[in-house]
């Protein structure tokens, strides 16, 4: 989608700005004034025939020489361009016409018109339009504009296609009804919205069917079925085929306006595509140094150095995250969404990351996993890990850690499985790399697995695939993936947030449960403070990428000290279903 | 899964149908002129009725249909009436050609197409922009300039190969090889640029999935999640797009065969279309969509087992 500023701009304007967009668009201007001036200028009739012209080489009366019967080479070139350049637009004229109404009344009706066009079109796509032109050739004769309207015919369902999946679009859009409400008629609801909507893919796909138009008319001339009284590209490349062994030059000029015609159709798409969408890769060769956003974050609220707060957990923190910072590649910039944050996560504790959405809080968990997605990175600060220094691992290092040492537990349980593979698959593959399991070891370590994780029918879960099972069941399924390897340390992001209220209590269960079986660290990332009081020792509070407040649950839930903590937690006392956790624990 | 393919096996046939019909419709509408033209424009109107007559074109449509369709389903497409063979004898022996060319361009497609995109979806970078540049080169240039192209370069310039003719496996498995080399490329270029991006984009798309990272963070190395989760995923999109290219190529087959001399379906299709030997273009037609049917029965086959969902529902 354009925005509002550049769909300003005149469309044209911005194609010339585009260097791909420029050349062939000037390209195709030539190429139309050679096919509306040049006949005018052409030095001679092109089915002007002298003998000494054939087969003649380029001269000063044929400057680029004389075809098999001595015509003049660069006249009948001239007469071609008008000739193919009318045919294609013939094509691409009827297919528009063609396939924006049917598209449009289908897609905006519905109805048996839409389930028959939509039929009409997939059964016209199913031939190639050769055979099919060869065919109406058989019936109408060499008649290039006749082949050429069927031709339009053929590609008017890619018209139709792409209109009718735009009206749909706007139609399901709200602001159509309150159109339809506020009294407007019908032709001017499709003429103010829908049509605005196909515009920009229309233009695209007028571009490159008429690419397609010129092709196909050069291959049927080419094939000889054509009209043999009008010189066309297509004739002209034939004849230089047929005297291949007598000259090669024939063929080179033909051939040459056919490719660059097609070639610059195809890029003026692509150039028009960039613009519509606004994709120009404007960040390509730059890239600038990350620095520091100049507002940065105050130091966070600590609990516990206070002389009557429960004391730090003792010993070396499993997990060490200090001032770190993470950043987008946005353009020729950086977009900073995390900045600064510290946290510590003990042996054996639970700490919770909580926030609302967009603070930063899975970014950390994803940089201590080292899976940011594309365009993000590290860009300051330390992530420790049982005295390892993540942020320093190369991508192989980093994957002798993860899956071992550090488990992940992800939000949406069902797109987090593979929908190819079975459950007992995606359970048992990565025991094969990160603890060395036959085959068979790690189907019977998986089914374990989900047995321990509550799964009443193992066998059967495991022979399932994602789209078999519910939500819960796939949340156990994932917790299953992520204690596998018997782990130091699973992050969990959300891990019931996807789920419905009487579910997310039991997968609580189940990972306290097993948190206090294994003594596993973890660190829970939420945006619910009744998740917290159920599961976590200690919870830091994130906001706009950087922690406000730290301490543990009791201190924090007791005497929440800053504003932005005391508003999480009276939203949560609206969170009707997580009240009963909370209340229990600070009873 | 049966019952899947049974619906598009039907769905499959209902379009051949159609097809023959339209197609039945459109060429016999002209039928009349057609007998003037194959008697000479200045003939007798007494003749031409005679040769209309002749070839059982004063019937009723409905009647002329009828018993073309009746011959049709039992594998009689009637006479060629420039040669006078039978419509199918005519096409059988020359389906070996078109089918090794259409055939052999899919295997390259499929295999070209894929790696490129993998590579392409993978390395990105310039590499990827070189993908990119070439496809879209490969994806506008019309196939029968390439197959023009081949011709000059590696025929008539460097020898490698017979510039025309066809040698069936039969006879010489070499042979055969070196006379629908060329053909074949010609007539894959384009439909490998078109897999290609397909590959490359929904590659990327897949790389972007949640499931991706959570199989990442379980430990699998990347290669191993592209290779096997990634491409398995990507692979049905382009398999559909594979469909497509393969009508596109049965096209392209027409012209290349032309360029180099084959004895294939497509030279038929144009020697009748000049001629206006209907029995024979209309046998081109089923041929024709009969093939289509085929593929997109056996892309349906691998999208089942490729899909647990189509298999199993």
């Amino acid at each position: 989608m354009s925005s509002a500023t550049s769909a300003r701009r005149p469309l044209a304007g911005r194609l010339l700005r585009n260097p791909l967009g420029a050349v062939s668009l000037v390209y195709l201007v030539l190429l139309f004034l050679v096919a509306v001036v040049g006949p005018f200028l052409a030095p001679h009739a092109p089915d002007q025939v002298s003998l000494e012209a054939v087969l003649a080489p380029p001269s000063s009366d044929h400057l680029l020489g004389g075809d098999s019967a001595g015509r003049d080479v660069l006249s009948r070139l001239i007469a071609a361009t008008g000739t193919s350049l009318l045919g294609a637009l013939i094509a691409v004229v009827v297919a528009a016409i063609i396939g924006v109404t049917s598209g449009l009344i289908a897609g905006y009706r519905g109805g048996w018109f839409d389930q028959v066009s939509n039929w009409l079109a997939s059964t016209t796509l199913s031939l190639p339009a050769i055979v099919v032109l060869l065919a109406v050739r058989s019936v109408v004769g060499p008649s290039i504009w006749w082949i050429m309207a069927i031709f339009g015919v053929i590609l008017a369902p890619s018209y139709h296609r792409i209109v009718y999946g735009a009206v749909r679009e706007v139609r399901a859009e709200l602001y159509i009804d309150a159109a339809v409400v506020s009294g407007l008629s019908q032709p001017r609801i499709i003429g103010r919205h829908v049509l605005t909507a196909v515009r920009a893919p229309t233009i695209l796909l007028t571009s490159s069917l008429f690419a397609v138009a010129i092709a196909v008319q050069a291959s049927l001339d080419f094939l000889g079925v054509g009209d043999p009284s009008r010189p066309t590209w297509g004739s002209m490349l034939s004849d230089g085929f047929a005297n291949i062994s007598r000259t090669s030059g024939l063929m080179m000029w033909p051939s040459l306006v056919i490719a660059l015609t097609c070639v610059a159709l195809s890029l003026l798409s692509t150039a028009l595509r960039d613009e519509l969408e606004q994709q120009g890769d404007s960040g390509r060769g730059k890239s600038v140094a990350w620095s520091a956003p100049q507002l940065r974050p105050a130091p966070a609220l600590v609990h516990g150095v206070a002389p009557s707060g429960t004391p730090a957990p003792q010993g070396a923190p499993l997990l060490e995250i200090k001032d770190l910072s993470i950043a987008y590649r946005v353009g020729d910039g950086w977009k900073t969404v995390v900045d600064g944050t510290s946290l510590t996560v003990g042996q054996g504790e639970v700490h919770a990351l909580i926030g609302e959405s967009g603070s930063g809080k899975t970014q950390t968990a994803w940089s201590t996993l080292g899976l940011l997605p594309p365009g993000g990175f590290v860009v300051g600060g330390s992530i420790r890990f049982n005295g390892k220094e993540l942020t320093e691992l190369s991508a192989k290092e980093f994957d002798a850690v993860r899956g071992r040492d550090i488990a992940y537990v992800p939000q949406e349980p069902l797109s987090n499985l593979d929908p190819s593979f079975t459950i007992g698959h995606q359970l048992s593959e990565p025991l094969r790399f990160t603890r060395g399991f036959t085959r068979k070891q790690a189907q019977e370590r998986a089914l374990e697995l989900l047995e321990r994780v509550g799964i009443r029918d193992p066998q059967r879960i495991f022979s399932s695939y994602p789209h078999q099972i519910s939500g819960g069941m796939a949340q156990r399924v994932l917790i299953a993936g992520a204690v596998a390897s018997q782990p130091k340390l699973i992050i969990a992001d959300e891990p019931t947030t996807a789920l419905d209220v009487t579910v997310q209590a039991e997968i609580l269960e189940l990972l306290r449960d097993l948190q206090r079986e294994t003594g596993v660290s973890i660190l829970l990332v939420t945006h619910n403070f009744g998740v917290v009081a159920d599961l976590a020792d200690r919870v830091s509070v994130m906001r706009s990428g950087s922690i406000v407040e730290t301490g543990s649950v009791a201190q924090v839930f007791a005497h929440p000290a800053h504003e932005y903590t005391r508003g999480l937690m009276s939203a949560l006392l609206d969170n009707a279903p997580a009240r009963g956790a909370l209340r229990t624990e600070l009873a | 899964m049966l019952s899947f393919i049974l619906r598009r096996l039907i769905a499959g046939i209902l379009t051949v149908i159609t097809i023959s019909v339209f197609g039945f419709l459109l060429l016999h509408l002209g039928a009349h002129d057609i007998a003037r033209r194959l008697v000479g424009g200045m003939a007798d109107p007494a003749i031409v009725e005679r040769k209309a007559q002749e070839l059982g074109l004063n019937r009723p449509l409905t009647t002329q249909f009828f018993d073309w369709a009746h011959g049709a389903v039992t594998g009689d497409l009637g006479r060629s009436w420039s040669s006078g063979q039978p419509v199918t004898d005519a096409l059988a022996s020359r389906l070996p050609v078109t089918l090794s060319l259409t055939i052999g361009a899919v295997v390259l497609t499929a295999i070209v197409g894929i790696v490129l995109g993998i590579v392409a979806a993978s390395r990105r970078g310039w590499v990827d922009r070189t993908i990119q540049v070439l496809s879209l080169l490969m994806s506008s240039i019309p196939g029968f300039l390439v197959a023009l192209v081949l011709v000059l370069l590696f025929a008539l310039g460097l020898r490698w190969f017979p510039a025309t003719g066809y040698i069936s496996a039969g006879d010489s498995l070499n042979g055969w090889l070196s006379t629908i080399t060329l053909p074949v490329i010609a007539l894959a270029i384009g439909a490998i640029a078109g897999v290609a991006q397909q590959v490359r984009g929904s590659m990327i798309d897949a790389l972007r999935l949640d499931y991706v990272r959570t199989l990442r963070a379980r430990g699998l190395p990347y290669n191993r999640v592209m290779y096997v989760h990634v491409l398995r995923n990507a692979a049905g999109p382009a398999l559909s797009v594979l469909g497509i290219q393969f009508i596109v190529m049965l096209g392209g087959a027409v012209v290349v065969e032309q360029v180099f001399s084959l004895p294939g379906v497509g030279q038929t299709a144009v020697s009748a279309t000049v001629q206006g030997d209907i029995p024979l273009v209309m046998g081109v037609i089923v041929l024709t969509s009969l093939l289509v049917l085929a593929i997109n029965l056996v892309i349906d086959l691998v999208q089942g087992w490729l899909n647990p969902k189509v298999r199993l529902s």
